[in-house]
């Protein structure tokens, strides 16, 4: 009788119910007795130099602690920098403090921090600090920052620009010589906030008998940041213990080591109380790390029938103030995945990474690949416009082909698997290309503007191998059968609203014949789960799943074993079926994994020389990334009068390779593409001249309400990849990175009739009106 | 985001609540709190007496005498919303106490608060000024303030310091309208008009048009209105035509999502969007 | 310090103490431990913080513990348990209407809310309906599902009424919310 597999069902998830009944612990949840409140005094200036920092009126108001400078941060012993991960030999890495020592330089730089007994009392207190300053010039735009004489963030290093990485291959000047056609576009990938709904947060406490100090963080990453904290604290690294409990959110934002974090720590150890710091949202806006911001001149050739030759892009990311853990590598993946899914074999890339005074960038949702994606998407279109071919022609021309995988591209990465014209053909139909396109010609003679944009994408995930990956890029699971028969896991990852609680579980449930209630799966505590390195870049599944499926391997050897003794047969005949083990040609034998754990508990009747217990830790070393690809259509009406954009339709065609919860992952899909289309239409982080943050609150920053987005069609087709064991992609991201250049083609391609050719996003409507009303000669069709 | 320390006081009539708005220490009104309350957390406005009307439930009504409305001060945005008569009488004020914010807003917010807080990018003062409402205001002696010399300026109006405003009264407009057109982040309007025709038939006699949004204070626009007399309800060109150039005059504001040149565009759009809404029956 | 006497969860709560300032939200969360209500902004803009005050969706940042003196609170806690969930609870786990899960509890209570005025909702109505909540995971997509879903629960476990009479009010529907 086989058992129902869970394996590519749609389980509901196991981690709900604590959640829709407002009981999970997110860490402004934590409460410890004697806990005592944090606030952090910030810079209001992009650039000054610190002339004094006055705590004592503070450090006297009733219910008050203590209040510290970064200066006496320093003169405490707290003198390391906050870390960046990287692999760059001539990077330039300013030192970094958790507190401003001596200079500031962005607004919203913490510059010192007092202890209440309450919150509303650090409040109060942090309004009696005074701080004086000087001020510096400021620069906040790449380019300025890059022209001689610019001023100098960081004096030191007696240049703004962080590093620049070129990437040539193939022959590009002979490519672009040769071309029938060259578009040159400059396009901007606008900086944006992640804004997860719930803020940063950390309560540290202090165990002086033990030594030891626990930080409670909003984290994706505790094991990293365990070891970060040991350096930072100077403490082994075995007296740190990193909790992610329920986290609310994270798109990359809390992959990271942050200064309050490290604060918070060196806080408890000092006073001897728990210190609980949650974060406001203006302050996650001004502190939080941000994400995109590169500016692109591109260039690309293509012959009349629309074959791409060459391409060139001269890349300047803003890496802001600091470098953050992943700062300057993501604009580095813009490099790597510029190509995207075309045959380009002449490629002359670099991009450069400049400090100016505003907050760090780093990894946010898709990180560096939108970007890449966005840049060719919008160039295949160009180049359609110039040839006048329709841009699936265009599309379909140069995609390499399904027989070319593995696939090499010219900038040296190997995609594993992938059909791409698939994804598209199949999004095109769903979208009924054809006959959106009729009605938009329809439409036009009302003076009424359809557009319909598309976009294919691929992009790199699976993070990584740990050879081309800064920091470690394997992931651990350790699985035990407890003598009772419940199974516990424990995953190296991080999850934070993914839903590997469940989707683990349903793997186990299947590979050990386990009901899925009897299986808990653990993450988030250094003390609990083995190191692991976290939950970003698509990896939860693709590297944390595959070694979970490793050590399902090890458990089902072990489990044969102890069965093969009982029986008195040849372990070599027995194999797993349905989740239990049997014994070739004898149906009548059957073992549960429960019953073979519990051999292995008691011990007494295990073969000669096996350990008793049944469990097994094994690490995946991931030998490459995993590229999924897909396809999406968005069908959008621009209101003539307003320049107002109405998507009408969205069609998503991805493909992630084996799916373990199929709804699981549309959730992700429709999370992705509703932080891509954002990025289109509505979000901008904008300082101004000085430095100045235009768009600190959620009144000024347009996240997206469910009434500015629409309803996602989804479909998917299965490409499996024989990277890692199970045939999975990741997916965390794909959404995002393939939404923003169909919403913005589709925009393009209604405003075609005014010989509008760009807008850079978001596509306000005003933009939207002002190239409609001024490239019509004047002309605004109402 | 924390608020600095006050003294809370509930008073159960106007008389005992203007008796501690005179002698409480930087005394304030307390409605709905859904402008008060974001300010003083981020300490904007530090009041050391809060004095929360809520204990005075006579002011919270909608009472229609003849073609006469009086509304007071502490009904709340969501009730005007889900107000029958309100929709059939005077469609201008439902349209903007449904576009207003959003629910959880609309469910404690108040129009008198709104009126009193006089935001130049919220939505009831253009109304107000379109219905050519009558502030009641309670002070050392009651009086009476015309719509168009209440709104005086960005967070300015007629209410002096001891003074608080009690009920809002108009006449019904059956033919009238509000359209706005959002700030994607606030929901704020960065332009709104309010609309209020005359009609006979189907034929705009008179009209009152309001423009909110744009400039420290609403405004009406003069031309406009002249230009609408005659017109035909069903005429969109002749109506598009008419609300050509609605903002002259005005200093216009000017931020990230929207500059002042788009802004006075979209207020011709948008007011002959709100007078082809007037002009249908609701 | 004010004197504070409200009803929450269906429980009556008297305390001294209570400093005016003190926020709704703050009051629940740190002196009745109801941690499900969360904050994740401070412009009155996310929706986290919804409760249901006399049966209606409020921001409960966004208003003093003392305002909510006398009167009704209601919070996630307070309309069901992982042993019986209220039909909107059921939706979104069903409809995988929640991922990282901080903002699902502010958003069922605008749900319900929701369905208080308008027991079936069309998905416009939904997306306006819900437009003071924030959810940076879902992309709301399947959190109009679940309404949608909720909303048909809801109306078939009412009891049949008489052919043709219209229900006595939209809070009929419901079984939430102590209005009094
Ligand atoms: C998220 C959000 C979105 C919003 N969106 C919009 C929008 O789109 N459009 C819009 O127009 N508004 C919007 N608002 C503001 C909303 O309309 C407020 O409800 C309104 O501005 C204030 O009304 P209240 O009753 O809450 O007043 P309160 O906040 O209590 O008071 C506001 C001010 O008026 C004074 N006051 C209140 N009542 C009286 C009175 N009777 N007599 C004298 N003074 C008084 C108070 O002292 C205070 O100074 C929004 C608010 C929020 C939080
Ligand atoms: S916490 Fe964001 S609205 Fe209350
Ligand atoms: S589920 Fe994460 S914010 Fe909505």
């Amino acid at each position: 009788m086989a058992a129902v597999r869970l394996v590519g069902t749609p389980v509901r998830r196991r981690e709900d119910p604590r959640l829709i009944t407002g009981r999970a612990t997110y860490v402004d949840d934590v409460k410890l007795v004697g806990m005592v409140h944090a606030a952090f005094i910030r810079s209001p200036y992009a650039h000054a130099k610190i002339v004094r920092v006055d705590l004592a009126k503070a450090k006297a108001h009733a219910g008050v602690l203590a209040a510290f400078s970064g200066a006496d941060l320093h003169a405490a012993g707290m003198t390391a920098s906050l870390p960046v991960a990287h692999k760059m030999p001539d990077l330039k890495t300013p030192p970094h403090y958790p507190l401003a020592v001596d200079e500031v330089r962005f607004v919203g730089e913490a510059v010192a921090v007092l202890i209440a007994n309450d919150p509303y009392i650090a409040r109060d207190a942090a309004e009696l600090v005074e701080v004086e300053y000087d001020e510096l010039p400021i620069v906040v735009e790449v380019e300025k920052a890059m022209a001689p004489g610019a001023p100098l963030v960081h004096a030191s290093l007696g240049t703004n620009v962080a590093y620049a990485m070129p990437l040539r291959a193939g022959d590009p000047d002979g490519a672009f010589a040769s071309a029938d056609v060259v578009v040159k576009q400059r396009l901007v990938n606008q900086r944006l906030a992640p804004v997860p709904i719930e803020t940063r947060g950390v309560v540290a406490q202090w165990d002086a008998g033990a030594g030891r100090v626990t930080l409670y963080s909003s984290t994706q990453i505790p094991h990293l940041l365990r070891t970060q904290l040991s350096l930072i604290l100077g403490l082994p690294e075995t007296n740190v213990r990193a909790i992610a409990p329920e986290v609310g959110g994270g798109f990359g934002s809390k992959l990271n080591v942050y200064a309050e974090e490290a604060v918070a720590a060196w806080l408890a150890m000092r006073l001897g109380r728990p210190v609980k710091w949650s974060e406001t949202r203006s302050e996650c806006f001004q502190a939080m790390i941000h994400g995109r911001d590169q500016i692109a001149d591109c260039e690309i050739a293509a012959k009349r029938d629309g074959t791409i030759v060459g391409l060139r892009a001269r890349i300047l990311a803003n890496l802001g103030a600091y470098h953050q853990l992943l700062t300057p590598v993501i604009p580095t993946l813009t490099v790597l995945m510029a190509p995207g899914p075309y045959r380009i074999a002449n490629v002359d890339l670099e991009v450069t990474g400049v400090f100016t005074n505003t907050m760090s960038t780093d990894a946010y949702r898709g990180a560096g690949r939108p970007e890449a994606t966005y840049l060719i998407e919008r160039l295949m279109d160009l180049v359609a416009r110039k040839l006048g071919a329709d841009p699936a022609d265009v599309r379909r021309r140069n995609f390499i082909e399904p027989s070319a995988f593995p696939f090499t591209t010219a900038t040296g990465l190997t995609y594993d698997s992938g059909d791409y014209a698939k994804t598209m053909e199949k999004a095109l139909q769903l979208a009924d290309y054809p006959g959106v396109r009729a009605r938009q010609a329809a439409l036009r003679a009302e003076g009424r503007y359809l557009g319909i944009g598309l976009s294919t994408y691929v992009e790199v995930c699976g993070m990584g191998p740990s050879a081309a990956m800064p920091a470690a890029g394997w992931d651990s699971a350790t699985i035990r059968v407890e003598p009772t028969g419940s199974v516990t896991v424990l995953t190296g990852i991080s999850p934070h609203g993914q839903g590997e609680e469940t989707t683990f579980a349903q793997l186990v449930a299947d590979e050990l014949g386990v009901a899925i209630d009897d299986i808990a799966v653990v993450h988030g505590d250094t003390d609990r789960v083995q190191y692991g390195v976290g939950t970003f870049g698509s990896r939860g599944t693709a590297v944390g799943g595959a070694a979970l499926k490793l050590a399902i391997e090890t458990i089902q050897a072990k489990a044969i074993k102890i069965a093969a003794h009982r029986w008195g047969a040849d372990p070599a005949d027995l194999e797993y079926r349905d989740g239990k083990i049997g014994l070739r040609g004898d149906p009548s034998k059957a073992m549960t994994t429960a019953e073979a754990g519990f051999l292995a508990f008691m011990g007494d009747q295990l073969p000669p020389g096996l350990e008793p217990g049944l469990d097994a830790t094994r690490r995946f070393e991931p030998p490459n990334f995993v590229y999924p690809f897909g396809t999406h259509v968005c069908v959008v009406e621009v209101d003539a009068e307003t320049g107002k954009v109405s998507v009408e339709r969205y069609v998503a065609v991805d493909d992630c390779g084996n799916v373990l919860n199929p709804m699981i992952v549309e959730g992700q899909v429709h999370g992705g593409i509703a932080q891509g289309m954002a990025q289109a239409l509505y979000e901008e982080v904008v300082y101004d001249e000085y430095g100045q943050l235009l768009t600190g609150s959620l009144m000024d920053y347009a996240v997206p309400r469910a009434e500015q987005l629409p309803h996602f069609d989804l479909d998917r087709t299965v490409t499996p990849t024989s990277v890692n064991p199970l045939g999975v992609k990741g997916v965390g991201e794909a959404g995002t990175i393939g939404a923003t250049p169909a919403v913005v083609n589709a925009v393009l391609d209604a405003l075609a009739p005014f010989g509008v050719e760009h807008i850079d996003m978001p596509l306000r409507p005003e933009k939207l009106w002002k190239a409609m009303g001024t490239r019509s000669n004047g002309k605004v069709s109402v | 985001m924390i608020p600095a320390t006050f003294n809370y006081f509930r008073p159960h009539s106007i008389e005992e609540a203007l008796l501690l708005l005179r002698q409480g220490e930087a005394a304030k009104i307390l409605a709905g709190g859904q402008s008060l309350i974001p300010m003083m957390k981020f300490r904007v406005v530090e009041p050391k007496t809060l004095i929360d009307l809520q204990g005075v439930p006579e002011l919270a009504h909608v009472m229609w005498a003849g073609g006469h409305c009086t509304v007071g001060a502490l009904t709340t945005h969501a009730s005007l919303a889900a107000d029958a008569d309100v929709r059939r009488k005077a469609g201008v004020l439902w349209d903007a106490a449904n576009a207003l914010g959003d629910p959880q807003v609309r469910n404690l917010g108040t129009i008198g608060g709104a009126c009193s807080h006089a935001d130049p990018s919220a939505d009831y003062p253009a109304v107000m000024l379109a219905l050519d409402a009558c502030f009641i205001v309670a002070g050392e002696k009651t009086r009476e303030v015309a719509a168009a010399d209440f709104f005086k300026g960005t967070f300015e109006t007629a209410l002096g310091e001891s003074e608080i405003l009690t009920k809002i009264t108009f006449d019904a407009a059956a033919h009238s309208a509000y359209v706005k057109l959002e700030h994607p982040a606030s929901h704020y309007a960065l332009v709104g008009v309010a609309a209020v025709l005359v009609m006979s038939r189907d034929t705009i006699e008179d009209a009152r048009i309001a423009i909110g949004g744009l400039a420290d204070a609403p405004f009406r626009a003069g031309g406009v209105e002249r230009r609408l007399r005659g017109i035909k309800g069903n005429d969109g060109a002749a109506i598009k035509a008419a609300c050509t150039g609605a903002v002259t005059g005005q200093d216009v504001r000017s931020d990230v999502e929207a500059s002042a040149a788009y802004r006075t565009a979209m207020a011709d759009v948008i007011a002959a969007r709100a007078v082809g809404a007037a002009t249908r029956p609701r | 310090m004010g004197r504070i006497e409200l009803e929450v969860n269906g429980t009556r709560h008297e305390l001294e103490g209570v400093e005016p300032r003190l926020l709704l939200v703050h009051f629940l969360r740190e002196r009745l431990a109801l941690t499900g209500t969360h904050i994740g902004c401070d412009t009155s803009s996310c929706g986290a913080c919804t409760v249901l005050l006399d049966g209606k969706a409020v921001k409960s940042c966004t208003m003093f513990a003392l305002q909510a003196d006398g009167r009704a609170v209601t919070t996630i806690e307070g309309i069901g348990s992982s042993a019986e969930l209220h039909p909107m609870q059921e939706a979104f786990w069903a409809q995988h209407g929640l991922q990282c899960g901080y903002c699902t509890t502010g958003m069922i209570l605008s749900a319900i809310d929701l369905l208080r005025r308008n027991p079936d909702p069309d998905e416009v109505e939904i997306r306006t309906g819900l437009e003071g909540n924030l959810c940076r995971c879902t992309g709301y997509e399947n959190i109009v599902k679940a309404v949608r879903a909720a909303a048909a629960a809801m109306a078939a476990a009412q009891p049949v009424r008489e052919a043709g009479e219209p229900p006595k009010s939209p809070g009929e529907l419901l079984e939430v919310g102590g209005s009094r």
